[in-house]
């Protein structure tokens, strides 16, 4: 044991300089070459910062397209699940009454067509995203609310949808932020 | 085909192409020949040895590699415990961070120390920038210990008599600085250039579209969340792991990520081919590995991908599968292939919620922490399948009345006595503490109301999980229990603790015991161990004594939940 311990503490203090320090340092100097110097890539509208590009944010509003539910109620600084087992009694009565309030919100919309996505929380409780067909199913009430034809909508949810990775790999989707910010650039 | 069943393919076909080659260079580094790296990195590890003292060609027994890896694990305790405990008043607490009680600080420390990255913090409010540092640190070292035991080992069987087994600190520096380290900053490069955040700036704040004010917690995590991924640890930056958008920010970066989650695993059963010069043995190990992995991935993508029976009965669609828990961008087919390749190795990062898979998807990934050795955690994988190895040789030589040889090496009682004790040694932690916290909480379900977030069988699964998590030295969790406080904590810890270190001292141990008998040339009396017959029985064995005896445990949460809600 003895033979050890000062080659352990040595040691030990040659891995905080090189892993914590100079890997580190290594890592925060690259990011410098980043276009946002690794402080994360804000969004802004109207000259003032109004999100962070790969955080969702809460849209509750009719007229704007609504985000995923969330756990933490986008809390940027805790994030986390409902870690809700698919089971649980509690949970399913939640997932009805979002179901309920949204059929309130979207009268024309058939309860069969709700994407589950709509009505379930996500792991981050910052998901950005929505699937196109999420995006489809809430045109009627925002060309309601907006005075604004089904068409253009169609079009900028269309504009907005990101394929999957070289058209191959993994789901596609639509970012409810930017979709939004460009939906208050319509009118 | 569909496009997120091709992601998985992917990302499975790029890990594998990736890890052939590496597991030669590992091989390479380990028996000190010359690799193209060698003109940055060799001037490092002289400094390493020089400044600390260390004769890297000084040969060690395996008593010394032991002795040498648990001291310097215990300064390491020492250390965490301080700085944890600490950090409130420490530099870099932009966001004033509190310290850690004394219990959750053991359980963190223990935690990283084992490479179980187990959280009952959150990385948000829970730990300030130093703090983070440190356990990045650990990162780096506690994977670089697993993979240090795992070469002592290698070394150990190969054809030849001899107590000489290397020299821990030169595998253990030599893991760290040639493998670990560039690997990391390629990851770190590739999530940086893709958005996730490195900076010491404290949170921002804006005014968000709808006029809610959102406060956003920053860091530097690319650096964490690189080493957090490649050394099979899986302690995330954010609370919410590579599910956080700042951590895993797209597609690319979930391939990137989980490709890397297995790498250095898989790479390893080459590396050991490559050293023994036994390719075929590295290859059966390979397969029986992979049949293993499949029959877990293939079930838990097709019920996540078809979603919850219990959603269906509300009537919406399910085009997505089960999204609770899930994020759009990576959708249910990458997380589910995720969630069992993050507990198949002991790396337990988490791009979806455990706890809101279906039934027989949180089956899969608890069974993939029981088993613990289909590829495995760096390094210590490999440990776990040894020993699997050593007792299947021992069945076979019994069944086919031979004496119990592998590679060349006479199998005896002692070494069946440690492998048989090592094999149900996480039999025993697992179902021993999750029945004190049953038993706990079924006679006073008042006093424990706040530890389980689920009613019934899958409450039951949710501390099942905790300690198999534990024992497996994981780390990811079905987060809704509460398990923040002391019972859990101090629990947790004294699993992780008997998991991680008898698992390493038992198989170095055998090899270090078969390494110094005679070696007795192969003959046609020879048992094969190259073969598939061999590997078969190995599966066999796994099945058996790993899958089987948590059968009733398992029947009594997943299995039940999934057959009442048919």
């Amino acid at each position: 044991m003895k033979q050890h311990i000062l080659p352990a503490l040595k040691l030990t203090l040659i891995c905080i300089i090189f892993f914590c320090g100079i890997y580190t340092l290594i890592i925060l100097g690259a990011a410098q070459f980043t276009p946002n110097k690794g402080l994360g890539e804000t969004v802004s509208f109207k000259n003032n910062v109004v999100g962070y590009a790969l955080e969702g944010q809460n849209f509750t509003a009719d007229k704007y397209f609504s985000s995923r539910p969330s756990a933490v109620g986008y809390n940027a600084a805790g994030s986390g699940g409902s870690n809700k087992g698919t089971s649980n009694p509690d949970y399913l009565k939640d997932v009805q009454s979002r179901i309920d309030s949204f059929l309130v919100h979207n009268p024309s919309v058939k309860k069969e067509n709700i994407p589950s996505e709509l009505v379930t929380a996500s792991g981050s409780g910052l998901d950005p995203d929505i699937s196109p067909e999420a995006a489809y199913i809430q045109i009627a009430r925002i060309a309601k609310v907006r005075n604004l034809t089904e068409d253009r909508l169609k079009a900028l949810i269309e504009m907005h949808t990101q394929q999957p990775l070289l058209g191959l790999f993994g789901p596609a989707t639509v970012n409810v932020l930017q979709l939004n910010i460009d939906l208050d650039k319509l009118n | 085909m569909n496009s997120e069943l091709l992601g998985i393919i992917l990302i499975y076909v790029t890990t594998v192409l990736l890890a052939i080659p590496l597991g030669k260079y590992i091989g390479k580094v380990y028996e000190g020949k010359p690799t193209w790296l060698d003109v940055i990195l060799s001037p490092v590890d002289k400094f390493f040895f020089k400044a600390s003292g260390i004769k890297p060609e000084k040969e060690m027994n395996w008593k010394q590699h032991l002795l040498a890896l648990l001291t310097i694990n215990f300064v390491w305790f020492l250390f965490s415990m301080f700085v944890l405990m600490n950090m409130s008043w420490l530099p870099l607490n932009p966001d004033k961070n509190p310290s850690m009680s004394a219990d959750l600080a053991f359980n963190t420390t223990v935690s990283f120390i084992s490479n179980t990255n187990l959280q009952h913090y959150s990385g948000e409010s829970g730990v300030s920038y130093l703090g983070q540092l440190i356990l990045m640190l650990f990162q780096f070292i506690s994977a670089g210990v697993g993979m240090a035991a795992c070469a002592a080992v290698f070394n150990a069987m190969k054809e030849r008599t001899t107590e000489k087994l290397g020299n821990f600190y030169n595998y253990f520096v030599k893991s760290c600085t040639r493998i670990l380290l560039p690997l990391s900053i390629v990851i770190a490069l590739l999530l940086l250039f893709n958005g996730t955040p490195m900076t010491f700036k404290g949170k921002d704040q804006f005014v968000s579209l709808q006029g809610d004010t959102v406060n956003v917690s920053r860091g530097p995590a690319a650096a964490m969340v690189a080493i957090k991924q490649i050394g099979t640890n899986g302690g995330g930056f954010f609370g919410a792991n590579s599910s956080h958008p700042l951590e895993n920010p797209n597609y690319f970066t979930n391939i990137v990520e989980n490709v890397s989650i297995i790498l250095i695993p898989i790479a390893l059963v080459f590396a050991m081919g490559y050293m023994l010069k036994r390719k075929k043995l590295a290859w059966m190990v390979f397969a029986v590995m992979t049949v293993g992995f499949l029959s877990f991935v293939i079930p838990s993508v097709f019920y996540e991908m078809k979603g919850s029976d219990n959603i269906s009965r509300l009537g919406i669609s399910q085009n997505r599968g089960s999204m609770e828990g899930k994020e759009i961008r990576f959708g249910a087919a990458a997380s589910a292939y995720w969630g069992i390749t993050t507990t198949v190795t002991s790396n337990g990062s988490v791009n979806a919620m455990h706890d809101s898979f279906t039934p027989l998807t949180g089956m899969f990934a608890l069974l993939g922490m029981m088993v613990n050795s289909f590829y495995g955690g760096v390094g210590v994988g490999f440990l776990n399948f040894y020993v699997y190895i050593i007792i299947a040789v021992f069945i076979s030589g019994l069944m086919v009345g031979r004496t119990p040889e592998f590679l060349g090496k006479k199998i005896e009682a002692k070494e069946m006595k440690i492998a048989t004790i090592i094999a149900l040694l996480h039999t025993l932690l697992i179902l021993s503490f999750t029945a004190l916290s049953s038993h706990l909480y079924a006679h006073d379900p008042k006093t424990y109301a706040a530890w389980l977030n689920n009613p019934g069988n899958h409450g039951f699964s949710e501390m099942l999980y905790e300690y198999t998590s534990s024992s497996a030295n994981n780390g990811s969790g079905f987060e809704g229990l509460g398990d923040g406080v002391p019972f859990w904590n101090i629990t947790c810890g004294i699993v992780m603790i008997l998991a991680r270190y008898l698992p390493i001292i038992g198989p170095v141990a055998i090899a270090g015991i078969l390494a110094k008998k005679k070696y007795v040339p192969e003959s046609a009396g020879t048992l094969k161990t190259d073969t598939s017959t061999f590997g078969i029985m190995i599966f066999a064995v796994i099945m058996i004594v790993a899958a089987l005896s948590f059968f009733p445990a398992l029947a009594l949460g997943p299995i039940a939940e999934f057959f009442t809600n048919k």
